[in-house]
C-alpha cells in the first residue's frame, strides 16, 4: 500500500441521535460480553467461591433442621449475589479504574452520551453475569438436590428483569457518584458489600427482620427481587415472604424508574461538575 | 466567524488545591494557565513546547472538552468548548502518550472497532478502515492480538491508529513519544507527518518537550512556561532571532566551583548554562559577540578549568527556550514541580 493512500478517507458516514445511542450500547456491552469470557479465572472467582458460602448455609440449616425451603433460598441468594457483586465492582466503581486507565477521558470526549455508555456496561454486566447466576443456580441444584416448583412464570420474569433494571439503574446512579472520586471509590465499594449480603436477605427470608427493617432494605432492588423470585419458586415461599408479589411488582416498577432516572439526571449534574472542577482525567501524569 | 481549527483568547485555569485550607487562599490555587491566545490554521501540524508541569496538558484538556477553563474562551473547529462541547466532540480526537485505554482483554481490532462506534461510525467501514491503517503503522498482523500482550511501542501505534480511525478535523497529540524508545517515536513522528500531508483539512495540535520532535514535525511552535505562552512562530523565525548571537559548546574538566551565574556577569554573555558530566562539564553559552568568548575562556583558565572541546553551532529550540525562560527546559523540570495532574 502506498504511503498516503490509506491516510486519506471518503468522509465516514456516522450516525447521530438514538442510532448512536443504540451503537454506543451495544459497543461498551461487548467487552464484558465477549472479552471477559476470555478470562477463565471468573470459574473459579465467581462460581465456585460464591458456592462455598451456599454450601456453608446449607449445612448450617440442614444441622438446625430448617424447612428445605431454605436450602432452596440461599441457592437463589447465592446466585443473585453475582449480580451485586458485579453492579458493586463493576458497575458503581467502574468508572474510577475507567478513569485511572484513560478510558474514561475518551468517552467523554467522544460524540456519545454517558449514559449509554453506562446502560452499555449495565447490559453486558447483566448478560455475562446471567452466565454465572444460572452455572451457581445449576451446580446448587445439582449438590442439594432442590426442588423448585413454579407458580407463575410470566411474574418470574417480570420480576426478574424488572428486579435487574432497578438494581443496574442504581448501579448507574451510584458510578455517577463515583464520578468525582479517586482511590477511596474501592474502599466505598468494599464497605458496600456485605451490609447488601445481610439487607438483601441473600441467605434468609427478610421476613425474618422487623417490618421496618425490612421495608428500609427493600430500596436495595435484589430484596424485593429476591423475596418475590423465591415466593413464586418455592411452594411455601408465599409464606415467608415479606409482601404480596403483586405489591413487590409495583414497588420494583417505582424504583426502575426512580433510579433509571435519577441516573439521568445525576449523571448529567456530575460530569458537568467533574469538566469544572478538573475530575475526569486520569492522575498518573 | 474565523475559520480557525483552533482558537483561544485570554484563556485561563487555576485549580483549587484539594484539601487546602480556605484561610489561606494564596497556596490553595494554582494557575496552570494565564492568557493564552493562539491560532491554528486548517493544514497545519502546531506544536505545544514546553516542560513537564508548564501548562500544556491542561490546555489539550480544555479543548477536548475535558476541563473547563476558568477565564477566557476556546473554540475548536468554530465552535466554543465550553458552551457547545456537543457540536466540538465529533469533531476532534485525542491521543496521549503512554496511555493504555481500551481493554486488555480485546484484540487490537475489536478495541478500534469499539471506539469507532462511540463516534457513530458505520461496523463495515470502520472495519476497513482499521484493516487499512494497521496496515499502515505495521501491525497488520498483530490484528487479532489481544492489547494486552503489546509491547509499548506497538501499543501506541493502535492507540494513533484509534486517533486516526474516526478522520477528526483537529487531533490532539499529547506527548505521543512518552516512554517509547528511539525506533519506535521515529516511526510514530513519520506516521503523524504523513497523516497531515494526506489532507490539507487537517490540523494537528502536539505537545512535547522534546526539542527534536517539535522541531522536525511542527510548522509552527508556541513555547510554554508556567502557564504562559512565551513565544509562537515556526521554529526556523524563532531560531532565526538567535542567529545574530554567537553559540558555543565548551566540554571542560570539573568546574572547581564556577556557576554560571558568574560566567552571565561577563559582558556580552547572554545566557550560560553548565552541566555536570561524567568526569567535568559541558558549557553551553549564548554571546551578544564572538569575541566575549575570550572573556570566558579566561574565566574558565583561572580557575584551573581545562577546555577538552569547543564547538561554534546553529540555534536551536533549546537555545530558542533558554534564551526565555533562562534555564534549559532539562533544568526547569528538575525545579518544578508537575501541577498538571492537579
Amino acid at each position: 500500500m502506498k504511503a498516503n493512500e490509506s491516510l486519506i478517507f471518503a468522509p465516514a458516514e456516522k450516525v447521530t441521535g438514538w442510532r448512536l445511542f443504540l451503537k454506543t450500547i451495544l459497543a461498551r456491552s461487548y467487552p464484558r460480553i465477549i472479552g471477559q469470557q476470555r478470562e477463565k479465572s471468573w470459574i473459579f472467582f465467581e462460581i465456585f467461591m460464591p458456592m462455598l458460602a451456599v454450601s456453608a448455609y446449607v449445612f448450617v440449616y440442614r444441622a438446625i433442621g430448617a424447612p428445605e425451603e431454605y436450602v432452596g433460598f440461599v441457592v437463589v441468594g447465592g446466585a443473585m449475589t453475582a449480580f451485586w457483586m458485579n453492579v458493586l465492582w463493576s458497575m458503581s466503581s467502574q468508572l474510577y479504574w475507567e478513569k485511572e486507565q484513560g478510558n474514561l477521558a475518551l468517552y467523554i470526549m467522544a460524540p456519545n452520551s454517558m449514559m449509554a455508555v453506562l446502560l452499555g456496561m449495565a447490559l453486558g454486566g447483566l448478560v455475562a453475569t446471567a452466565l454465572r447466576a444460572v452455572a451457581i443456580i445449576v451446580l446448587g441444584t445439582f449438590l442439594f438436590n432442590v426442588q423448585f416448583t413454579v407458580s407463575s412464570f410470566s411474574q418470574l420474569i417480570a420480576v426478574f428483569l424488572l428486579a435487574m433494571t432497578a438494581l443496574y439503574g442504581m448501579g448507574m446512579m451510584s458510578a455517577s457518584m463515583f464520578l468525582l472520586l479517586s482511590r477511596e471509590a474501592w474502599h466505598i465499594a468494599n464497605l458496600a458489600q456485605e451490609p447488601v449480603y445481610l439487607a438483601s436477605g441473600f441467605y434468609f427470608p427478610i421476613k425474618s427482620f422487623n417490618f421496618w427493617i425490612a421495608a428500609a432494605a427493600s430500596l436495595i432492588p435484589l430484596t424485593l427481587g429476591l423475596d418475590a423470585m423465591r415466593q413464586l419458586i418455592f411452594p411455601s415461599g408465599a409464606a415467608l415472604g415479606f409482601l404480596n408479589v403483586h405489591v413487590e411488582i409495583t414497588v420494583l416498577v417505582i424504583l426502575c424508574f426512580v433510579f433509571l432516572v435519577g441516573a439521568k439526571f445525576l449523571l448529567n449534574y456530575m460530569e458537568k461538575l467533574a469538566i469544572r472542577e478538573g475530575r475526569i482525567t486520569e492522575n498518573r501524569r | 466567524m474565523s475559520n480557525y481549527a483552533v482558537e483561544t483568547k485570554d484563556l485561563g485555569r487555576i485549580y483549587k488545591i484539594r484539601g487546602s485550607k480556605k484561610e489561606n487562599l494564596e497556596r490553595s490555587e494554582l494557575v496552570a494557565l494565564e492568557n493564552v491566545n493562539l491560532n491554528v490554521e486548517r493544514g497545519e501540524l502546531f506544536g505545544l513546547l514546553g516542560p513537564n508541569g508548564a501548562g500544556k496538558t491542561t490546555l489539550i484538556k480544555i479543548l477536548t472538552t475535558l476541563l473547563a477553563p476558568t477565564s477566557g474562551w476556546a473554540r475548536v473547529a468554530t465552535h466554543d468548548v465550553s458552551l457547545a462541547p456537543q457540536l466540538v466532540r465529533p469533531r476532534i480526537n485525542m491521543v496521549s502518550g503512554g496511555e493504555s485505554s481500551g481493554y486488555g482483554l480485546l484484540t487490537v481490532r475489536e478495541n478500534l472497532w469499539m471506539f469507532s462506534q462511540f463516534y457513530g461510525m458505520d461496523s463495515k467501514e470502520a472495519n476497513e478502515r482499521i484493516v487499512a491503517l494497521l496496515t499502515t503503522v505495521g501491525l497488520q498482523d498483530r490484528m487479532n492480538t489481544k492489547s494486552s500482550d503489546l509491547s509499548t511501542g506497538l501499543r501506541q501505534k493502535m492507540n494513533i491508529v484509534r486517533g486516526f480511525l474516526t478522520d477528526p478535523e483537529v487531533l490532539f497529540l499529547d506527548e505521543p513519544t512518552l516512554g517509547l524508545d528511539v525506533g519506535a517515536s521515529r516511526d510514530v513522528r513519520t506516521l503523524i507527518r504523513r497523516w497531515m500531508d494526506a489532507d490539507k483539512n487537517r490540523a494537528l495540535l502536539l505537545t512535547t518537550h522534546h526539542m527534536v520532535e517539535a522541531e522536525e514535525l511542527c510548522d509552527r511552535v508556541a513555547i510554554i512556561n508556567k502557564g504562559q505562552v512565551l513565544a509562537c512562530d515556526t521554529p526556523a523565525n524563532l531560531k532565526k532571532k538567535l542567529q545574530r548571537d554567537a553559540m558555543f559548546e565548551i566540554e571542560t574538566s570539573p568546574l572547581n566551583g564556577l556557576t554560571d551565574k558568574k560566567l552571565e556577569e561577563q559582558a556580552k554573555v547572554r545566557k550560560a548554562a553548565l552541566t555536570q558530566t561524567e568526569g567535568g562539564a559541558k558549557l553551553e553559552l549564548i554571546l551578544a559577540e564572538e569575541s566575549a568568548l575570550a572573556n570566558v575562556i579566561n574565566i574558565l583558565t583561572q580557575k584551573n578549568i581545562k577546555v577538552l572541546s569547543l564547538t561554534k553551532r546553529e540555534p536551536t529550540l533549546e537555545d530558542v527556550f533558554m534564551d526565555l525562560v533562562g534555564q534549559r527546559m532539562e533544568d526547569v523540570e528538575k525545579s518544578e514541580v508537575p501541577n498538571e495532574s492537579q
